[in-house]
């Protein structure tokens, strides 16, 4: 189910349900989308927009160098994006019409101004703390990282990984369990990478041994994980709290001299250890799937496995080790809610991420880079949220929750269009 | 799913063995290898599994095993009473309460069953439609979400004569079910946004409009400050089948009629035929002058229409005193396991939906009776679901002999539509 047949590229020549406009081969879909979002934030920072100065303070105050905070005048600062916003499009028109690809760092400019005219618009008279944002970004985006990571890495190989939420599910109730009773975080981590790897034997064994649908097994696993540690949670934690699930958490440690740096040391160098491995996982999962012998193994497996079979690869083992691999990943960002952020289990606490880190690993193109960007978008549009609803933002909390989602949509069926996975994901391999 | 690669029934393929079989060997095969039989050995395994988390996490059973070796008689007593009283009270509390003096009450759990299962077949008939056709539709919750704010805006807000107005409000759901599907299916075929993420991203998108509109918009109650909305008006509410006693509503005929239509409309209708065309192999349906995108629209606005028949269900059928933004109460989730239980066939998804319909009714008396939490009934649901997806495990399990001839390869059990891709 991760792969579209290619018939549904829109950008085919002739084809007679799209309308004229698909005759042509330019897409006009990324002006289109860029001139929506234009009208958007002219309508919001000009024609509804807010007098005032916005304040933006970029150092917390622990830091060594000290930034001054910047300050920006509301409505002016509204106009000028706009305007901005108005000539990227203009550019983007032109580029389409000249036949040329629309650059991504265009598309990142516009992101940002876009961002920066909001944050400005919703802070009119209040402050910003930039770091505290973005470092609750980053937390909030761990955990999806990590499952995004297993989901790539099982995705490349060629099995769908819908359980990406039972992964997360079951590290996040083993680490809790295992670290209390231990009392060693560090234990508690290495459970919930074998938790992960446990649902991942069943994914595999179904669907590698049985040649169950791999959605269905995904899907189930979800399903049965929060049923079992729902059960043992209420039989078991509850009645038990003080020996079984409060779980030392794990401290924050502060790099020397990266932590200092403004911005980004209180960011990413004053985290967790959960959170540093992230960073070395990210890391060591894009050279490994494209630097290494391991990595095209891999992927020659998950997109066509009887070639690889005929070149002597063992596809079968391939793809058990490595969706148990991606269990283990996936594991890793379960510990980070009982361990990490929250520090005690409770019933399906996962609340839906491991659904979200899977919409992350389509819109990063199956990419473990790209993945993890967009699981840092979803972070950041959560967070966004929290920050403005403590200075009070004059939109209703609910739309600004509604924003990461409805970016996805557009983003989505904008600029990302026609996905196309790995190619043999989802289907079995059976050797004749 | 379509699941037609199953293996071949026995009693149809020819033995390759030249000597006649006995009749009564042959029935014997047939029983030993056909569906039926590993649909129930995986009731009875799951319940097993079952009756060993009961009997692990109960109290008294803990206690017995502590001087097991001196008493073993003991524990097996207590692991006894465990599961029996907690499965008893699982069956009373579904199919029928023998407690109960007259036959009237003793019924009663059955028509509960009923009405659990209503919702579940009709978002798990969306769900197996939307399988048939390629697509995965997770987004049962935001679907039920709208339809119950679009169908419940015009049970409560409207004054219309009794039976026009339950119409209304009944035609209002399923369109708003549609609406928030057809969304899906219209992004898919325009830019080919997959429907797993854009499904998944407008569950969120309904959940907090629907919050918003019970706080500050027009599904807010005057004058409360409960994000809830109104009750619905009675002339509005799906009339009781069997009598005011019982919660078993119209709500019940409607899904029956649903799981009619989708079986003409899969099986008989000439879109039911496109439908499956594009979902067996969209390069081929194409190439046959099928309009793959049209279908996907299509599909999606059935799909998102089923499922909004659940959701304007639970607003005009189960829970008439108004609703709030869980209203959907995890059944766009759930209908997922019944359409795959059901193989995607809507007599089978009735058949699935009826089933988790007796758990969910079942799994409260337990809970109230044995203290068994609730969630045991999500894992004995999903060990059944994968059970019966993996013949091949069930049969090793109890060994039974596998179908037909000495097979010289395994026949995947995987859909069809998922191998087109």
């Amino acid at each position: 189910m991760s792969t579209i047949a290619p018939v549904n590229q829109p950008t085919q020549p002739h084809d007679p349900d799209n309308g004229p406009a698909t005759t042509v081969i330019k897409s006009w879909k990324a002006p289109i989308v860029l001139g929506v979002f234009t009208v958007l934030g002219f309508l919001l920072l000009v024609v509804f927009g807010r007098s005032g100065v916005s304040t933006m303070s970029l150092s917390t105050s622990s830091d060594l160098i000290q930034l001054p905070d910047v300050l920006l005048p509301t409505r002016e600062t509204g106009i000028v994006v706009t305007v901005l916003l108005a000539a990227i499009t203009g550019v983007s028109v032109w580029m389409v019409q000249s036949s040329r690809k629309v650059p991504i760092w265009l598309y990142s400019v516009f992101a940002f101004l876009l961002l920066l005219g909001f944050l400005a618009w919703a802070s009119a008279d209040e402050r910003i703390p930039v770091p505290g944002l973005l470092f609750g970004s980053l937390s909030l985006a761990v955990p999806l990282i990590f499952g995004a990571l297993g989901g790539v890495i099982s995705e490349r190989v060629g099995v769908v990984n819908v359980a990406i939420e039972g992964q997360l599910l079951a590290g996040a109730f083993t680490s809790a369990v295992v670290a209390s009773v231990t009392q060693q975080p560090l234990l508690g981590l290495l459970a919930a990478m074998i938790a992960g790897v446990l649902v991942s034997f069943v994914l595999a064994a179904f669907s590698i041994k049985y040649f169950v649908d791999q959605v269905i097994v995904g899907v189930v696993l979800n399903v049965l994980v929060t049923g079992l540690t729902g059960f043992l949670f209420s039989q078991l934690l509850a009645p038990n709290k003080a020996l079984l699930n409060q779980p030392p958490k794990f401290e924050r440690i502060n790099i020397p001299l990266l932590s200092e740096i403004p911005i980004v040391g209180p960011v990413f160098f004053r985290q967790t250890l959960i959170v540093y491995i992230m960073y070395i996982a990210v890391a060591a999962v894009y050279f490994g799937i494209f630097h290494t012998k391991w990595g095209l193994r891999l992927r020659a497996v998950g997109e066509h496995p009887q070639a690889a079979d005929t070149v002597g690869i063992n596809v079968t083992g391939t793809r058990f080790w490595n969706v148990s691999l991606a269990g283990a990943v996936a594991g890793l960002g379960g510990a980070y809610f009982t361990l990490g952020s929250v520090g005690a289990f409770g019933k399906e606490m996962t609340a839906g991420a491991g659904f979200i880190a899977l919409a992350a690993v389509i819109f990063g193109r199956w990419d473990p880079i790209r993945a993890t960007l967009a699981a840092l978008l979803f972070g950041f549009a959560s967070n966004l949220q929290n920050v403005l609803s403590i200075i009070g933002s004059p939109v209703p909390s609910e739309f600004m929750l509604m924003l990461p989602y409805l970016v996805t949509i557009f983003a989505v069926a904008g600029l990302v269009g026609t996905s196309r996975g790995p190619a043999a994901s989802g289907k079995p391999y059976i050797k004749s | 799913m379509s699941a037609v690669q199953e293996p071949p029934a026995p009693g149809r393929t020819p033995t390759p063995e030249p000597v006649e079989e006995s009749r009564w060997h042959g029935i014997f095969r047939e029983i030993t290898t056909g569906n039926a039989i590993i649909s129930v050995l995986a009731v009875v395994i799951a319940l097993a599994v079952g009756a060993v988390m009961i009997a692990f996490t109960n109290e008294d059973v803990q206690e017995s095993a502590g001087y097991f070796f001196s008493r073993p008689t003991d524990l097996l007593s207590a692991v006894w009473q465990a599961v029996s009283g907690a499965y008893s009270a699982l069956f009373q509390g579904s199919i029928y309460n023998f407690r109960r003096d007259t036959f009237a009450d003793g019924i009663r759990p059955l028509t509960e069953t009923l009405t659990y299962a209503t919702p579940l077949i009709a978002a798990g008939l969306g769900v197996a439609l939307g399988f048939r056709v390629g697509l995965f539709n997770i987004g049962g919750r935001g679907q039920m979400l709208i339809a119950a704010t679009l169908g419940g805006w015009v049970a409560f807000a409207l004054e219309l004569p009794a039976g026009i107005h339950m119409v209304a409000a009944l035609v209002a759901g399923v369109a708003g079910g549609a609406l928030w599907g057809g969304l899906v299916g219209l992004l898919k075929a325009r830019t080919g946004a997959h429907e797993v993420i854009t499904t998944i991203m407008l569950n969120y998108i309904a959940f907090y409009l629907v919050s918003y509109l019970l706080r500050d918009g027009f599904l807010k109650t005057p004058g409360s400050n409960n994000p809830q909305s109104p009750a619905s008006k009675p002339n509005s509410v799906f009339f009781d089948l069997l009598g005011p006693g019982y919660n078993l509503h119209f709500g019940f005929i409607l899904v029956i009629a649903a799981t009619v239509f989708t079986w003409w409309l899969l099986g008989r209708s000439s879109l039911g035929f496109k439908f499956r065309a594009v979902g067996e192999n969209p390069n081929a349906a194409k190439v046959a002058g099928i309009s793959v995108q049209r279908m996907y629209v299509y599909a999606m606005l059935f799909s998102g229409g089923l499922v909004g028949l659940a959701g304007i269900n639970q607003v005009i059928g189960t829970t008439t005193s108004g609703f709030g933004a869980g209203i959907d109460s995890g059944i766009g989730f759930d209908a997922i396991t019944v359409a795959l239980l059901g193989r995607s066939k809507p007599w089978g998804v009735f058949a699935a939906g009826i089933l988790f319909g007796a758990f969910k009714a079942g799994s409260f008396s337990m809970q109230a009776a044995e203290g068994v939490p609730i969630d045991i009934v999500l894992v004995v649901q999903s060990l059944i679901v994968l059970f019966i997806a993996a013949p091949p495990l069930v049969r090793a399990i109890f060994r039974l002999p596998t179908p037909g001839a000495p097979r010289r390869k395994p026949v995947p059990n995987v859909t069809q539509e998922v191998v087109a891709k």
